[in-house]
């Protein structure tokens, strides 16, 4: 089928009154759902699953349910950086890396400019990664198989380099800050041999050590650490503790219970002034589009990971890493594009694959199977009647998403007319409340705090938390694809990075995973040995 | 969310009749927990999620069931969470053969299986060995030929360690004296998608989780490991066929359990529920398109059902030396 004339068609559909209502509902829930911390994406798809069967009967349209969702999806990743950039707080995973520059350019006064910066950057990304759908779904699907074990390994090794440049100049304070966020991440259950890590001791274990210290085992009640520890380290716990509750402790005691209030004026004129303003976030926008479409459509990573690494990319190759971390319109721009574009990029390997790449495409997997359709290989011959519209609805809900972001804008920025002194309660309640929402667990609750006063200390003594989070979002798939690429190569390293290496008896070249092993050790290495040259010199701390 | 919920509730209830009936003495007072054992994208996700689905799309109960996977350590995480669940009778699981065999192999978990309450067994799932077409395989003997001429090169790819794909696999290997190494994943859906991408050379997907690819034409079966042939495969011979000497098939169970210490009550008011689910069209025509088998099966018959596999899988797990 021509590309074209397929395309024309469905944006003809996508644009049908009852396809576009669905749309601007959708990216106005996933708007708010976004916005609210503890609430992502996938809360909102999948709470409002069952209501697409009301739209399945009433519409009669087989993209119908699927439009919708898709849009609370967009809407969601606008919506993260909302409560990033306002109140500090991560809205969503997706936005994390969205709070590095957007908190710190609020508190200069410059809400507006990053709240438009990035409505317009994910506009850009989502349009950006929708094309590429179009033009070159099969093809690019093709490119996730391409991607086996070791080469998502090399994948994430090249990430990990990146961190090392967000760190700062203190290198190892960010290997120390990297290295605890992988400790993290190996808490719970390993996926490879199925036996329990980091859980701590069982009640038999306990009673063993407080007799050893003296203490009566019957007078201490008995830690149910399994019932913590099983489940590992959620992300989403440890970045509302970091950037909420850690965050807040920061801001209280920088300021010394001085009542600051954050000026902010919006008008029609500052709001076009921000989009002018988009010409000193192109790289980051670019780099975010592109990048996070390509972690996007890797089954396996998703949003998250895409708009992290985003960050650390646009940091790195930045003339001016500094200014990263203090208010860079390009460190609000590269998550965010990244963000939409590769919640698009997700949506590949569904359709395409049947594979989910983020949590959320796992709901709409789930979807298509009950609407009747079977994502897979031939999704796209034998429904076209269900692939195009949808497409067609991605540029539209990307479209709506944009001008409904920036018609919020004011309502947002109310919120950072509230002194201090409120806003600091009301951020403490949201990180409570954000936190039990999204897992029902209150031991989640108690780790977020703990988090929260670990991540203050740190900071305090000048630890880059970062690449901790960065950490423990991609330390549980790096260490699963490593330990499977040495189950395949019987424990030889060789894998990673000769592309000789023989796999499967056939004796093929694999260049793919050693040629990204090979960038990522060269960036790791550089600023190490930068960093120890200029020790020997005498230690200055001045970028040579 | 509790906000959201109630709207999307009340709008669908608004949209549909409520059919729901009230027979039972219990019903559900809060969203039921619906966990499920395994990982995004595989069998048993998709299959608990087509439950979640028939059960909202039908009305058939007045509180929704809300999907959580926990697929860490072979089912260990979600036994362990279901056996320290607070509210029983708020919480179901959607189980596999890791119900048997991960207790087996983890004692120190403290699992005990026949605490669970048994609320129906809704199939069982059928395997297939599957190979890439440009392997050049069409049939066992080949398939055998060509795993010992790649000496241990030949990688089978499986859900979870000493899982049902590791069992068939050890199974393979001893009993042809073949070197297939094993490599566990975290679902059916990610050894699908690594099949079709020649990183490994093999799996023993259930027909569910490898019908896509199998429909485009990337992926063929060799054997199913059943007593008959598979309806949908009717070319596929199965394993016994093939060899003179096997009496070998391999079934796994998609059951709802309850957790330890469910009331009868409860136990009643889920098993009524999926009585009606599995009689619905929907699971009807499921279980035809993807090939799975038995009937459906509840109460003291599947406890009964479940001794008899425990004492089998430690059989299995004890010759092929993964538990003493």
């Amino acid at each position: 089928m021509d590309i074209i004339p397929a395309l024309m068609d469905g944006l003809w559909i996508a644009v049908q009154p009852h396809n576009l209502a669905l749309a601007v509902i959708g990216v106005v829930v996933g708007l708010f759902v976004g916005a609210l911390p503890g609430l992502g994406s996938v809360n909102g798809v999948a709470i409002l699953l069952p209501f697409t069967f009301v739209i399945n009967e009433a519409t009669s349209d087989p993209a119908a349910p699927m439009i919708f969702l898709a849009a609370i999806y967009y809407g969601a990743m606008y919506g993260g950086a909302i409560s990033s950039i306002t109140l500090g707080i991560p809205g969503a995973s997706t936005a994390v890396a969205t709070t590095f520059d957007g908190r710190p350019m609020a508190l200069k006064g410059q809400a507006d400019r990053a709240l438009v910066t990035a409505a317009i950057a994910s506009f850009i990304g989502g349009t950006v990664a929708t094309l590429f759908f179009t033009g070159f779904a099969p093809l690019l699907s093709s490119v996730a198989l391409d991607f086996g074990n070791p080469e998502i390994f090399a994948l994430m090794l090249l990430a990990f380099a990146t961190f090392i440049g967000l760190g700062g100049d203190d290198i190892p304070k960010t290997m120390f800050s990297i290295f605890f966020g992988l400790l993290l991440a190996t808490v719970g259950f390993d996926t490879i041999s199925g036996e329990p890590r980091l859980i701590f001791l069982n009640e038999r274990e306990q009673a063993a050590v407080l007799g050893m210290v003296g203490a009566d085992p019957e007078a201490v009640p008995f830690f149910d650490s399994v019932a913590w520890f099983s489940r590992g380290i959620q992300f989403l716990v440890l970045a509302i503790g970091v950037y909420g509750i850690g965050e807040m402790l920061w801001t209280i005691n920088a300021s010394r219970y001085k009542v600051t209030m954050t000026e902010t004026t919006i008008s029609a004129k500052r709001i076009w002034a921000g989009i002018v303003g988009m010409k000193d976030a192109w790289k980051g926008t670019t780099i975010g589009s592109l990048l996070g479409f390509f972690v996007g459509i890797l089954p396996a990573a998703g949003a998250t990971p895409g708009s992290l690494m985003s960050y650390g990319v646009a940091k790195m190759t930045s003339r001016n890493p500094r200014s990263y971390g203090e208010g860079n319109p390009d460190g609000v721009a590269a998550p965010e594009a990244a963000n939409n574009s590769a919640s698009t990029g997700a949506m590949l390997p569904m359709m395409t694959l049947g594979i989910p790449g983020s949590p959320t495409t796992a709901v709409l997997l789930a979807g298509m199977v009950i609407w009747g359709l079977e994502p897979g290989p031939r999704l796209f011959e034998d429904r076209p009647e269900f692939v195009w519209p949808l497409i067609g609805s991605f540029y539209v809900s990307n479209l709506v998403a944009v001008l409904v972001n920036l018609a919020f804008i004011p309502l947002f920025l109310a919120v950072l007319r509230m002194p201090f002194t409120i806003l600091a309660p009301v951020i403490f309640v949201l990180s409570i409340v954000g936190t039990y929402a999204a897992y029902d667990n209150m031991n989640d609750v108690w780790l977020m705090v703990l988090f929260g006063f670990g991540a203050y200390f740190l900071r305090v003594l000048d630890y880059p938390l970062a690449p901790a989070v960065l950490a423990v979002v991609l330390g549980t798939t790096a260490e699963e694809k490593m330990r499977q690429s040495l189950l395949l190569s019987d424990g030889d390293f060789a894998i990673f990075w000769n592309p000789f290496f023989d796999r499967d008896g056939k004796g093929q070249d694999w260049w793919i995973a050693p040629i990204t092993t090979w960038i990522a050790v060269i960036l790791i290495a550089l600023p190490i040995v930068l960093w120890a040259v200029r020790k020997m010199r005498g230690g200055s701390s001045v970028e040579a | 969310m509790k906000l959201l919920k109630n709207l999307t509730l009340g709008v669908a209830a608004i949209g549909m009749a409520l059919t729901a009936t009230a027979a039972s003495a219990f019903e559900p007072s809060k969203p039921i927990d619906f966990v499920i054992m395994a990982g995004k994208g595989g069998g048993a996700d998709k299959m608990a999620r087509l439950m979640q689905s028939i059960v909202e799309k039908n009305e058939l109960a007045d509180k929704p069931l809300v999907p959580t996977n926990k697929s860490g350590g072979s089912g260990a995480e979600a036994l362990t969470y279901m056996s320290g669940v607070g509210d029983p009778d708020h919480s179901i699981m959607v189980t596999l053969n890791s119900f048997y065999t991960t207790p087996l192999r983890q004692p120190g978990l403290k699992v005990d299986n026949m605490a669970f309450a048994p609320v129906a067994r809704m199939a069982e799932d059928t395997f297939v060995l599957w190979v890439h077409k440009d392997e050049g395989i069409t049939d066992f003997e080949g398939f055998l030929k060509e795993v010992k001429s790649r000496g241990n090169k030949w990688v089978m790819g499986g859900t979870g360690k000493n899982s049902e794909d590791n069992i068939i696999t050890d199974h393979l290997n001893e009993a042809y004296g073949l070197d297939i190494k094993y490599i566990p994943y975290k679902g059916g859906g990610a050894v699908a998608k690594d099949l079709a991408g020649k990183q490994i050379q093999s799996s023993v997907n259930n027909p569910s989780e490898a019908l896509g690819f199998y429909e485009s034409g990337d992926v063929i079966p060799i054997v199913a490991f059943t007593n008959e042939r598979l309806p949908m495969f009717p070319d596929t011979p199965t394993l016994n066929e093939v060899s003179d000497e096997e009496d070998f098939a391999y079934f796994m169970q998609r059951s709802v359990v309850g957790a330890p210490g469910m009331s009868d009550e409860a136990q009643a008011y889920y098993t009524d529920l999926f009585t009606k689910v599995f009689e619905s069209d929907e699971w009807q025509k499921y279980k035809n398109d993807k090939s799975l088998m038995g009937e459906f099966m509840s109460g003291d018959d599947l406890s009964e059902y479940w001794g008899v596999q425990i004492e089998n899988h430690e059989k299995i797990l004890k010759a092929s030396g993964a538990i003493k």
